[in-house]
């Protein structure tokens, strides 16, 4: 391990901070910007996180590091129109979409839309100057900087992402979606940030892409909190389909009140470099956190789970569901923690984590830890890492489908239990459509979006796409 | 049609097939019976392609050709069916989907057209009905959750569907009530044809009042060491293998 590069990235990013400071506090409140010292302490205590920490044994950041990255602090794409680089056949959908490009909210309009339910939804640098007690009221209240450097270095320099605010008793009706776009000449490093603020009895499905239009290195560190208040339903897919340059660090920090339902779902179809950070933090009675994860990769992609579910009081559910098929020298690490403290009875998690490895060079790492301090509970954890069942296989083959065939159409099943769990239909479909194909071989170098947005031919997707 | 000649099968080196020989023409029921561990489904596999099993020594040919020449989906294409003693559970895979795909690829390897939904669908109605499966078993994955007999049934459904010419059926009958063997009986009996032939392997002469054998086998310790018609079934029955034992050892005496 090379700790020189991490060292020299933190300095520069130090460094970086001092000189761009007005820029990067821009108009932030004065509570964002208490958070972002904060933050930035930790950053100069912790810098990066390295193979030392348990949660990163398997993942080591530092090569990713070894790039002369840009920054942009002052929203350098502000005048980009977004429609001449970039067009979404889901824009034509029934889904209220949201661009970042390089990490900055990108609009036609205004920069902050109140839909006529009442909900708000646009850029938070906007927020934090139209709504500022919103804003800090919840932001940093989920994302844990003392534990997650990578959420702190996010914190450090947070200046814009989505902002969304649900009203109580409001049932947003379309998905929002959210598009996040790197279009650059060289390296960059972005750092977009996402608050999420579900009101009481409300309800919000948020479909999220990350999509790369350039084959140059990235790196994104993205932070997202979302805010689940007392009975409350958020379903949240995260789609990433990058080039094999790019690095992906994702938090999704979920904070749930009393019976609130929160369903996540991380699909990894391609990308060079992911670790996806889910943190479910359960604050009151009678919660549902349901989190589902597929990941499918190849050549020598690297995709990495961590998952931590926080039972914090009495009579809740959490489910964990990953699943993953690594080809060539692909290599996958998934770490489940389920932590039921002392006064979380009558909790229930589940964990359950399958890997099929297709050839000898493929790696699978899978940890459960289960803290448990509550004595009725009702917990069970599940790890296999194998290979395709020989005894179905030649099943399948004495019936007169040839291996390739058997192998896929196991392999379409294996996936298909976590694309089940995506309740949207139309994205359901295509997800299994892109899925299929992928285990095809059809998209085994997939440069393209996972929804095919870029494409200027029309897909041929046999769905209903006025049901998205 | 098949013709096994001085087949000698192992697995990690220990002998299990001890140079066996057996003819099956078409249009004949076989039957082949066994104590337990004697090498029947070893037989059965190695006949369907299992390849786990090494063949030391002998051949086999199926319609003239030299069945190890042969991939398992070659065989299965070519008509040859097997009914597993232990079907295997595939989670995920629907059994339309299945049968469909494998309908498909067995008419491409013929040359045919791909069978459409609607033909297909018609088609499963008919051989549902034919093995009297009324639930909705076919949009299950392929027999997760199924019980012991709804698995014997969906054997003899998949081998109605895919209309082989040579069916070897492990144990088939075992783990059936009496009315869901007189149904997969009756399914074999339908099946029949004078080009096709089957070979039963059982432990009950039970169901060979259903299938009615034009020969009886008994296998043992790797070998076929008598073999008769179907009143040899009944003369097991009474006497049980031992006497079988003791008699082949007088032969070899006198
Ligand atoms: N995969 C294997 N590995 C090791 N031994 C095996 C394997 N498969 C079969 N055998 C052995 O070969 C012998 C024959 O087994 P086989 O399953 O063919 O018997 P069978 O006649 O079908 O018995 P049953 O009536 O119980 O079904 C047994 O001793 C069995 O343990
Ligand atoms: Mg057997």
């Amino acid at each position: 391990m090379n700790t020189m590069h991490t060292t020299l990235m933190k300095d520069k990013l130090l460094e970086l901070f001092e000189t761009e400071q007005q820029n990067i506090r821009g108009n932030a409140t004065p509570m964002v910007n208490r958070i972002r010292k904060h933050a930035l302490t930790r950053f100069k205590t912790n810098g990066f996180p390295t193979t030392k920490k348990e949660s990163w044994r398997f993942t080591d950041l530092t090569p990713l590091l070894n790039t002369e990255f840009a920054f942009d602090f002052r929203n350098q794409s502000k005048s980009t129109d977004i429609e001449k680089i970039f067009t979404c056949d889901v824009y034509d959908l029934d889904t209220y979409s949201q661009t970042l490009l390089n990490g900055w909210l990108i609009y036609k309009h205004a920069p902050l839309t109140k839909l006529a339910d009442g909900t708000i939804v646009g850029s938070l640098a906007k927020a934090m100057e139209v709504y500022p007690d919103l804003v800090d009221n919840y932001l940093g209240k989920a994302a844990a900087t003392d534990q997650h450097e990578m959420a702190a270095l996010n914190t450090a320099f947070l200046q814009d992402g989505l902002f969304i605010f649900v009203p109580d008793n409001t049932k947003v009706e379309k998905p929002i979606q959210l598009i996040n776009i790197v279009n650059a000449e060289q390296p960059v490093f972005l750092q977009p940030r996402h608050l999420v603020i579900v009101g009481k009895n409300a309800s919000i499905t948020l479909v999220h892409c990350d999509h790369s239009l350039t084959h140059n290195i990235s790196f994104t560190n993205t932070v997202l909190e979302v805010f689940a208040e007392e009975g409350a339903k958020v379903e949240h897919y995260k789609m990433q389909n990058k080039g094999r340059n790019s690095a992906l660090v994702t938090h999704s920090f979920f904070h749930q009140k009393q019976n609130s339902r929160v369903s996540s779902n991380i699909i990894t179809l391609n990308g060079g470099f992911t670790k996806n950070i889910v943190e479910a933090t359960i604050d009151g009675t009678n919660c549902e956190s349901e989190h589902y994860g597929l990941y499918l990769v190849d050549s020598n992609q690297h995709v990495d789970n961590q998952l931590n579910i926080d039972h914090r009081a009495p009579g809740s559910t959490s489910n964990q569901l990953y699943k993953g098929i690594l080809d060539d020298e692909a290599k996958a690490v998934f770490s489940g923690k389920v932590l039921v403290r002392r006064h979380a009875q009558q909790t229930q998690a589940f964990q359950n984590n399958k890997n099929i490895l297709l050839t000898d060079e493929a790696k699978a790492n899978t940890q459960p830890h289960l803290e448990i301090y509550a004595d009725d509970v009702k917990c069970s954890h599940g790890a296999t890492v194998g290979q395709l069942d020989p005894d179905a296989m030649f099943y399948m083959r004495s019936r007169g489908l040839c291996e390739r065939t058997a192998r896929q159409m196991m392999m379409i099943a294996f996936a298909g239990e976590v694309v089940q769990k995506i309740s949207i239909d139309a994205l359901r479909a295509r997800i299994q459509n892109m899925v299929e194909k992928r285990l095809k071989g059809e998209l085994s170098i997939c440069e393209q979006c996972v929804l095919h947005c870029n494409s200027k031919e029309p897909t041929s997707f046999n769905i209903d796409l006025s049901k998205l | 049609m098949l013709s096994i000649k001085n087949l000698t099968v192992s697995i990690h080196g220990k002998q299990i097939i001890k140079g066996l020989n057996l003819e099956v023409k078409e249009g004949e029921v076989h039957a082949i019976m066994g104590p337990n561990g004697s090498g029947k489904s070893t037989l059965a596999s190695v006949i369907a392609g299992r390849e786990m099993f090494d063949v030391d020594e002998g051949e086999i040919t199926y319609m003239d050709q030299d069945i190890f020449d042969m991939a398992p989906e070659t065989r299965a294409r070519e008509g040859i069916f097997l009914g597993f003693q232990y079907p295997v559970e595939i989670p995920g895979v629907s059994i339309a989907n299945f049968l469909r795909t494998a309908i498909n690829e067995k008419r491409k390897y013929l040359g045919l057209e791909p069978m459409t939904g609607a033909e297909f669908l018609k088609l499963m109605e008919e051989k549902k009905k034919m093995v009297e499966i009324h639930s909705k078993l076919t949009n299950r994955s392929v027999n997760e959750g199924f019980s012991g007999g709804e698995k014997k049934k969906n054997e003899i459904f998949q081998m109605a569907m895919l209309e082989p010419r040579l069916a070897i059926l492990d144990e088939t009958d075992s783990g059936l009530d009496i009315d869901a063997l007189k149904v997969v009986a009756n399914g074999v009996n339908k099946l029949r044809r004078p080009d096709n032939a089957t070979i039963v392997i059982t432990h009950y002469q039970r169901l060979l009042d259903y299938i009615v054998p034009d020969f009886v086998h008994v296998l043992y310790d790797g070998r076929i060491i008598k073999s008769g018609g179907k009143e040899l079934a009944l003369e097991l029955e009474n006497k049980g293998y031992d006497w079988v034992k003791k008699e082949t050892k007088t032969d070899t005496v006198s």
